[in-house]
């Protein structure tokens, strides 16, 4: 597949993958393309960061490639390991003499070598280079933090029983965070930005409607309505599009063309996800319900 | 939109407008944003704007500036309608004061809009010898002089406490610990494959970050600028995160980082709209419940309140947030500078509400005080679980 060649180009692709984003973050990605640099999503959970890198693999025509962060995330788990165990399978098989120099040379080489994303993403020999997902960074640390940056500046990682491996073809970096740490300046100075907003009424609706198709149209609308009157009120955790689907998802499994109370009050859970935001939505189903239907 | 010719020195012109509102806009930046703009049409305003946000931003609290300084500069060059209210926002911009009046002058703004000039004070410094140091540890913030506060200031700043480490997820090679399988394994292969040698590993420490949560509201009043120089003082060797109250909840975590103190304060005060206002804890966090939390309370974060518990707000209210509070926190302290005077019993509505949700309850109204709790934080165990 070509890469984009214009903004509307990268938003009709989008819209065509079922994915209903807005222009800036069109325009954030296709920046991203042309200047080849690392694009950094932040947004609060659930509004569809992880799912633009993912759209955007497809958009392209690329593998994905995807490391999921968290905390003590280290270079054997990102970038490679030795298979220790085969090796010392191998080296046991073998006497002594001649043969063990050869085992141990052999047992170095990348057939030993477990190959983890990162390594994946630089050594790799796709038609169109791959597009690496760094999923959630706010949940490494520091120190991991700060090797991306390394690997993020040119792109190569050395093996000392190999040598330096080198991308051919850099990938296409997209990181995401959830904000619940400031991630350093020097990794976001090396990458674009974009802050992935809740959508407006109309856009949520819509994208219930290509992401949930079981929903019928009425339904689609007042639940999005719902999910954004929600928005307003002071909750512990505000739900996000992917509550929005859930909930319009459940809703169409049981049947329902229109919310009412009573099944909004027992769907309710698919929203709201602390006991102290259900208890105190629950008193006020009603009255919510009616300004949703009203929307 | 601008016109191609001067196209560059004007973007480099609002690079420095960004930059001097706070934002990094160094060159790396500015030669993205160049680059970027050779790939859109120039003339649709909002693909101009996003590309030049996309380049030039790089946190959400930044987008509103960015957002300002957006419409000041690139608004058309028509004075009178940029002298009043701006094309879409009526946003200042944090500039300085020498730099809002050279930008406007630049721009052909009316100034008025940008900030007020701010008075800062100068402490002068006095020699003091040890015994006079002990006896300031012990007096109350409230009683002391200026000359005092600086010294203060100073003691805060030597104290010889760090806030306690934890247990973080992250391995670290160790003479004792779990066996570290990976590194075992290697020695063997040099060895044909025969276990000469266990390796261990465990886990690494860090410091536990602090959150503190302040309420300047009027009756903290005599203790607040102490309190701020305490802030300051811990800010520039622990992970703070910082928060001031009174009728609404700031963050000034940013604004501490400033290394000197008396800029430091000058920004606070003027970040903070209500410095002496009423309280109203309970508001206050629901609203870092809400809003913070989840940002800045990872990792085992211990939290700080310092509040003398005035609250006009509901008792019911301040007790459910704490009791969310202090499920998110690894310890919740809460401290309160009438606990050092005399005869003072916390009977007031807010102090009956917080009082049994809190996991300390500490006095803050003079060195010692501040030293006690210190101590508390240097010694906090290791472990994640906590009750």
């Amino acid at each position: 597949m070509t890469a984009p060649a214009s903004i509307d180009d990268v938003e009709r692709r989008l819209r065509e993958r079922r994915y209903i984003g807005d222009r800036g973050l069109a325009t954030s990605i296709f920046l991203a393309l042309k200047l080849e640099k690392p694009l950094f999503i932040e947004g609060e959970a659930g509004v569809g960061k992880t799912e633009a890198a993912k759209v955007m693999a497809d958009v392209l025509g690329a593998r994905l490639i995807r490391l999921q962060c968290y905390e003590g995330i280290d270079l054997a788990h990102a970038v490679y390991e030795w298979n220790y165990p085969r090796q010392l399978l191998h080296i046991r098989l073998l006497g002594e003499g001649e043969d063990r120099r050869t085992a141990e040379r052999e047992i170095f080489s990348s057939e030993f070598l477990l190959r983890r994303p990162l390594l994946d993403a630089i050594d790799n020999d796709d038609p169109t280079p791959p597009v690496l997902l760094i999923d959630e960074i706010d949940r490494s640390d520091e120190e991991f933090e700060a090797f991306l940056l390394e690997l993020l500046s040119d792109f190569q990682v050395s093996i000392p029983e190999i040598g330096t491996i080198k991308a051919k073809h850099p990938p296409l970096v997209v990181i995401t965070s959830n904000r619940t740490r400031e991630v350093h300046d020097a990794l976001k100075r090396r990458c674009l930005y974009h802050w992935i907003d809740y959508p407006d009424l109309e856009k949520e609706v819509e994208i219930v409607r290509a992401r949930a198709p079981e929903a019928a149209e009425g339904l689609a609308r007042e639940v999005a309505a719902l999910v954004q009157g929600l928005r307003s009120m002071e909750l512990y955790k505000v739900p996000g599009v992917a509550e929005t689907l859930d909930w319009a998802r459940s809703l169409a499994a049981l049947g329902a063309t229109r919310i009412d109370a009573a099944l909004v009050d027992a769907t309710l859970g698919a929203a709201l996800k602390y006991q102290e935001d259900l208890e105190r939505i629950r008193e006020q189903v009603p009255a919510l319900v009616e300004k949703a239907r009203g929307a | 939109m601008p016109d191609r010719p001067d196209l560059l020195p004007r973007l480099g012109a609002f690079a420095r407008l960004l930059h001097d509102a706070g934002l990094e806009a160094g060159p790396r930046r500015l030669t993205d944003a160049t680059r970027a703009l050779t790939f859109i049409d120039i003339k649709k305003e909002a693909d101009f704007r996003s590309a030049l946000r996309t380049a030039f931003v790089s946190r959400k609290d930044d987008i509103a500036t960015f957002e300002a300084a957006f419409d000041i500069f690139w608004a058309p060059p028509n004075p009178r309608a940029a002298a009043g209210v701006l094309p879409g926002r009526a946003r200042s911009l944090p500039l300085s004061p020498e730099r809002a009046l050279a930008w406007s002058n630049a721009l052909g703004l009316n100034s008025s809009q940008m900030n007020r000039q701010q008075e800062t004070s100068v402490v002068p410094a006095t020699s003091s010898g040890y015994s006079a140091q002990e006896l300031l540890r012990h007096k109350d913030f409230e009683a002391m002089t200026w000359q005092e506060t600086e010294q203060v200031r100073r003691l805060l700043e030597q104290a010889p406490w760090r806030v306690a480490e934890r247990r973080t997820r992250r391995l670290r090679a160790a003479r004792s610990g779990t066996i570290d399988l990976r590194r075992t394994a290697r020695h063997a292969i040099r060895s044909s494959g025969e276990l000469v040698r266990l390796f261990r590993r465990r886990p690494r420490l860090r410091r536990r970050p602090l959150v503190l949560v302040c309420d300047v509201s009027g009756s903290m009043e005599r203790y607040s600028r102490l309190l701020m120089i305490f802030a300051h003082a811990i800010a520039r060797r622990e992970d703070l995160e910082a928060f001031v109250f009174s009728t609404r909840l700031t963050r000034i975590t940013r604004l501490l980082r400033q290394r000197d103190l008396d800029r430091a304060l000058a920004s606070v005060s003027k970040g903070v709209h209500d410095f002496s206002g009423g309280t109203r804890i309970g508001d206050a966090l629901a609203d870092f419940n809400r809003h913070w939390a989840r940002r800045v309370l990872g990792h085992g974060a211990v939290v700080i309140i310092i509040s003398d518990g005035w609250d006009r707000g509901d008792p019911s209210q301040l007790t459910s947030e704490l009791i969310h509070l202090r499920r998110s926190a690894h310890r919740l302290i809460w401290l309160n500078p009438l606990l050092g005077s005399k005869g003072y019993e916390p009977l007031t509505r807010g102090m009956v509400a917080a009082l049994p949700y809190c996991d300390d309850f500490l006095a803050a109204h003079n060195v010692q005080a501040l030293d006690d709790l210190g101590r508390l934080l240097a010694g906090l165990d290791r472990r994640s679980a906590r009750r």
